[in-house]
């Protein structure tokens, strides 16, 4: 009797704690204004600041400008209705090649000239070419593409845009004269030029991280409650001190006054490094542990790739 | 006083309570940094032992803060291992005191002053400390090397011995043993030497965020190669150690032995030429296969022993009554079935990750791809350690019901937990990120439930050593007494050799 009852309070715990969670794309969030001006700009001036893990002082010979919070899927339905218009991009089945796989996506897509290619070991050539910038019938995309419009689904409106490769995000950039912003441009706007204790910040807001700085995995952010642990983005701008139902969040800023510069959605930044294929991505997203969240950490992929958890933002 | 003098006596001149010392100092390690990762990060868990005992982490110093931890956990392990190595082969008494007395004082200098560094605070005097243990540590293995000498004359075999041996009667397994040591000298100097150029050129990384990196120094690559080494050089030992353990013997010795040598000189020289050659990878591949044939056999063998031990009496045994038999002792059957698993969570993956490396997983992000790497690495250190408790528990007379509950929850718990971890690692195979949150969370709800309950066993088994030290005649006093009786004999014999040979001598210059 005893043993019995023990497997079923085991049994118990185990189907309770894994009841079916809802995953990302199945169900919508109500819509959240943050305050957060999304076609805002900060200004960076010229000067060194401590780059990387390790601090090395770098110096940045120029003013630049990078954009307050990460392009949202309203933006991006502007830019593509736009481009659609002006006849820079095309909608429907395009072809997507790493390596030696090809595979058809749908989606909008348009030319991208391609890149020097070393020849380099595991590095991929990139042809020049139409290339998919954002798939429409991808499970996660949040701008509905309906008969000749590109519309972003209203509660997602202010998010992040998501599932857009690095193609995409390139050419939302140069659609408008601006750019992606390099690594070391993102990481400058990202912590600033001050050392503390011999330390540059670690996070855009200071040396700790508190579960309400930034969307990132287990951070029990609002939407996490809807979603489970793993969450869904957040609006941008949401980390900015102020309180939504009964979430109290701490102002995130960046020293530049940037926003979601930790955590929420990975961000592409612009730099082709040589011998290789590879994108970078700064910032972390809601599926990372605080520990990407820091500002030198870095992921990397295709330019042909995109995700649920991969966005940008643009410098000039 | 007697009975502290008589505990300590047990637990730092025996090699079994040294055993249990080493073991003891993982297990707090494990549960006081365990606190500090995973799920206990979101169960504020480790905020509330940062306060608690006042630990220093600062962000920028995390991943050279684990780096010490590891090197602090490896040492510890190593010294679990020639612990066992200087207790089961051959080898005089003064070598054995000797041997065991410098990696004591140096795994548990380096672990005390290794970890006071890295979370309270970066004292370079407790720097240069943890540097001085691990080179105790380093010295004990010369001196390991020397014991192991495989030509000595009274360790040579007979012609007719079952076990590998050369023509000239050179044991094979006593040469294996051999070469994993000196192979580990070797490795840890390519260690020793990248670690000096740290602060100095070097900077702290982890290797699998250099992964992609097409521009490695020599210095990280003498890293990478220093690291995979290692743990595969554990984990030669750990087999070498299980095979003498349940008597490998016969005509499988006879193939495994060489394999073994050949093998782990090829795999050692295969991983440190990292440094200087492009076709390092196809190197250690070729000793892959000599170590890993070598262990199959041994695995072939165990698994045989036990069907044949167990059905003793049963003219013709049938399918069940052999699965019975190889089934019945947990914890011999083990070590093989932990070194199968391997295959699947281990070996397998790293294979297929070889091969389709191209094809997946450079095309998936670095971050998925990173947890795939560190996963399979993590979980092989794993499960050497359930090997190792494995053999320390039927060394320590776990018996009955207790032996077999001990035996089967670690088995079919760590199982549990490096096959979810696995399947979590490779998730991106059959489910999209928009659809990977039931994967993930079964996935982490069953790694934590076999590592808690594998960690809870291991907890009960050290109270119930513990228990058994405040006991005037407990096991540990059987252990002690028979450790004391079998090095009076040995030393005995080997002042009876030493009285002949010096009466050869006087009666042959006195002709």
């Amino acid at each position: 009797m005893k043993r019995t009852l023990i497997l079923l309070a085991l049994l118990t715990i185990l189907l309770t704690a894994c009841a079916e969670a809802p995953n990302v794309g199945a169900i919508t969030p109500p819509y959240v204004d943050t305050g957060v001006d999304p076609e805002s700009w900060a200004k960076v001036p010229a000067g060194a600041f401590p780059y990387g893990q390790h601090d090395h002082m770098t110096e940045v010979d120029y003013d630049y400008e990078i954009m307050v919070t990460t392009v949202t899927n309203e933006q991006y339905a502007r830019f593509l209705n736009e481009a659609l218009a002006a006849g820079d991009i095309r909608v429907g089945e395009v072809e997507v090649e790493t390596g030696e796989q090809v595979w058809v996506e749908v989606g909008a897509h348009g030319f991208y000239p391609g890149e020097p290619y070393d020849g380099y070991k595991h590095e991929e050539q990139i042809k020049p070419g139409d290339k998919l910038f954002f798939p429409t019938e991808a499970e996660g995309a949040r701008i509905i593409f309906e008969g000749q419009t590109f519309q972003a689904i209203h509660e997602y409106s202010n998010h992040p845009v998501t599932m857009v490769t690095w193609f995409g995000a390139n050419a939302y950039c140069q659609f408008y004269d601006w750019r992606l912003p390099t690594e070391i441009e993102w990481e400058k706007a990202a912590r600033g030029t001050e050392l503390a204790d011999g330390y540059g910040l670690p996070f855009p807001w200071g040396k700790h991280i508190e579960r309400n700085n930034a969307n990132f995995y287990s951070s029990f952010d609002l939407f996490e409650k809807m979603f489970g642990k793993l969450g869904n983005t957040t609006p941008v701008g949401f980390f900015n001190g102020r309180a939504y139902e009964n979430y109290e969040t701490l102002d995130s800023a960046s020293p530049y006054g940037l926003y979601d510069m930790a955590g929420n959605v990975w961000q592409w930044t612009g730099d082709d490094y040589p011998k290789q294929h590879y994108r970078h991505m700064r910032g972390g997203s809601f599926y990372s542990y605080e520990v990407d969240l820091r500002v030198w950490k870095f992921n990397s992929a295709g330019p042909q790739h995109y995700s649920p958890q991969v966005g940008f933002r643009c410098a000039r | 006083m007697q009975f502290i003098r008589e505990r300590f006596d047990y637990l730092f001149r025996s090699t079994r309570g040294l055993t249990l010392v080493a073991i003891a100092v993982v297990s707090v390690m494990t549960a006081l940094w365990g606190m500090l990762s995973g799920p206990m990060v979101e169960w504020g868990i480790r905020d509330v032992v940062v306060r608690l005992f006042g630990m220093q982490l600062v962000q920028a110093e995390r991943e050279g803060r684990i780096i010490m931890l590891y090197h602090t956990i490896a040492m510890t392990i190593v010294a679990v291992e020639v612990y066992i190595i200087t207790e089961i082969i051959p080898m005089k008494r003064h070598e054995q005191t000797i041997i065991n007395a410098t990696i004591t004082a140096g795994y548990l200098t380096a672990v005390i002053f290794g970890m006071a560094f890295a979370y309270w605070g970066q004292n370079f005097i407790f720097h240069g400390l943890f540097l001085l243990g691990q080179s105790l540590v380093f010295f004990a293995g010369i001196l390991l090397s020397a014991a192991l000498w495989p030509w000595k004359k009274e360790y040579l075999l007979p012609g007719d011995s079952p076990y590998a041996h050369t023509k000239g009667g050179v044991d094979l397994e006593r040469a294996a043993f051999f070469v994993m040591a000196v192979a580990t000298l070797l490795s840890a100097s390519f260690g020793a030497v990248t670690g000096s150029y740290w602060g100095n050129g070097h900077e702290t990384f982890l290797a699998e965020d250099l992964i992609r990196n097409p521009f490695k120094t020599y210095l990280e690559k003498a890293i990478i190669g220093h690291l995979h080494i290692m743990l595969t050089l554990v984990a030669v030992a750990i087999t070498l150690v299980v095979g003498r353990w349940l008597k490998f013997k016969g005509i499988l010795h006879k193939i495994a032995m060489p394999l073994m040598i050949v093998g782990t000189i090829v795999i050692t020289f295969g991983a440190l030429s990292v440094v200087w050659v492009e076709w390092a990878h196809t190197t250690i591949y070729v000793g892959s296969v000599g170590v890993m044939l070598a262990a199959l056999l041994f695995v072939i063998y165990s698994w045989d022993m036990l069907i044949k031990e167990g059905t003793v009496g049963i003219e013709k045994p049938t399918f069940w009554q052999k699965i019975q038999a190889l089934l019945r002792d947990p914890l011999k059957f083990g070590p093989g079935w932990q070194m199968v698993f391997m295959n699947f969570t281990v070996s397998g993956v790293g294979i297929f990750m070889a091969v389709k490396l191209t094809e997946i997983f450079r095309v998936w992000p670095h971050r998925e791809e990173r947890i795939t790497l560190t996963g399979h690495w993590h979980i092989l250190a794993s499960l050497i350690a359930t090997i190792i408790l494995f053999y320390f528990a039927d060394r320590s007379g776990l018996k009955g019901k207790a032996r077999q509950w001990f035996g089967w929850l670690v088995i079919i718990m760590s199982n549990l937990a490096f096959g979810s971890v696995t399947v979590f690692s490779m998730k991106r195979l059959f489910v999209s990120e928009i659809e990977q949150q039931n994967i993930v969370n079964w996935t982490m709800l069953l790694t934590d439930i076999g590592l808690a309950t594998v960690l809870f066993v291991l907890a009960i088994f050290m109270v119930w050593r513990l228990i058994d030290l405040l006991k005037a005649k407990g096991n540990w006093q059987t252990e002690h007494r028979a450790e004391i009786k079998k090095a009076a004999e040995d030393e005995l014999r080997e002042q009876k050799q030493k009285m002949e040979e010096l009466q050869k001598t006087i009666e042959e210059v006195s002709k």
